[in-house]
């Protein structure tokens, strides 16, 4: 066990993050509900001792919530990833609102400005990817081989229960080591117009890849 | 955008760009917030910069207070030099300014602390 703030605190401060104004579908924006971001992120820094003290990503970053969540778990640095400008907008007026300065936000896309110097640069990559439902299927994949690439250490990610199987094989055959940590269920609510039913209730594994 | 993130950061995707590093500082406004320290992380940090490039963007914006132009014997236990160091690579911001690629002269410009890095469709 890793010294570790506790787990309500967490999440009363993640419940505190705004969401975005206007989600948009072609880039698959769903904020991370801050009962999942804080239990995902109490695991990596209790158990694992991920986060403080380490220099952190957070790819597709959107509104912030994992990236503030491991800002106030004592990250040394967390340097978002993320393509929106509304959304960073989003981001950075909540973390004005916790008053951090140990985060870094990047506009950049995730799938091709990365460059090959940020290779291994990481201590700990932080995501909660698109996961490729909507016209761009594959989306999370793309996002986990650019995650790996990027860290010195451990990932850790969101993918569809239903994945799992192609997911483990991809890592297998990369030689990263890949444990499910938790299956979890996705509360996402009806964000969108084409949603017919209030929320949508999706399997995903929480995983830990180490690289 | 702390400098940290500048020691990283490269133009080397655009079409065309063969390193693009490290990227020329146009700083408008740079401030100072506090960031805690943390010793290990900074002395863990070190081997992994590019020192003359931290030396050289910490000079190009005024920043460069005491920071030794060469990185120390034993940095490791100094806390002094740490201490400098966490400054100039963890406290310092830039917040409006641009990024400037040292082979096309393409701008990335910063806005309210944060770089632009995306690329037109054209670029890549």
């Amino acid at each position: 066990m890793y010294p570790c703030m506790k787990l309500k605190h967490l999440e009363q401060r993640l419940q505190d993050i705004s969401m975005f104004d206007k989600p948009k579908i072609v880039l698959e924006q769903y904020v991370t509900p801050s009962h999942l971001g804080s239990h995902m992120l109490y695991t990596i820094q209790s158990q694992y001792g991920d986060i403080e003290g380490k220099l952190v990503a957070d790819l597709g970053s959107g509104c912030g919530a994992l990236s503030i969540g491991a800002a106030v778990l004592n990250a040394s640095l967390v340097t978002g990833f993320e393509i929106d400008e509304d959304a960073i907008e989003i981001f950075q007026e909540n973390c004005q609102d916790h008053e951090l300065t140990n985060i870094e936000v990047i506009q950049c896309d995730v799938l091709k400005d990365i460059p090959s110097r940020f290779n291994k640069a990481f201590d700990t990559v932080l995501m909660n990817p698109p996961f490729g439902t909507k016209n761009n299927a594959g989306t999370d994949m793309k996002f986990l081989d650019t995650a790996l690439r990027l860290s010195n250490n451990v990932v850790y990610s969101l993918h569809k229960t239903s994945t799992r199987s192609f997911i483990l094989k991809h890592t297998e055959s990369l030689g990263v080591k890949a444990e499910v940590l938790a299956e979890l269920h996705y509360d996402l609510p009806s964000t969108y117009k084409f949603h017919k039913k209030k929320s949508v209730d999706i399997e995903v594994d929480f995983y830990k890849f180490s690289v | 955008m702390k400098l940290l993130t500048h020691n990283m950061l490269t133009s080397k995707c655009m079409k065309g760009v063969s390193v693009g590093y490290p990227l020329a500082i146009n700083a408008l406004d740079v401030r100072v917030s506090e960031v805690d320290f943390n010793p290990e992380f900074i002395a863990r940090m070190i081997p992994k910069l590019d020192w003359n490039v931290l030396y050289g963007a910490a000079e190009s914006i005024g920043q460069l207070k005491d920071l030794p132009r060469d990185i120390i014997e034993n940095f490791e236990s100094n806390e002094d030099f740490l201490k400098k160091v966490h400054h100039v690579l963890m406290e310092v911001d830039i917040i409006n300014g641009d990024l400037i690629c040292p082979e096309t002269g393409r701008k990335f410009p910063i806005n309210n602390g944060i770089p632009n890095m995306l690329l037109n469709e054209d670029e890549v």
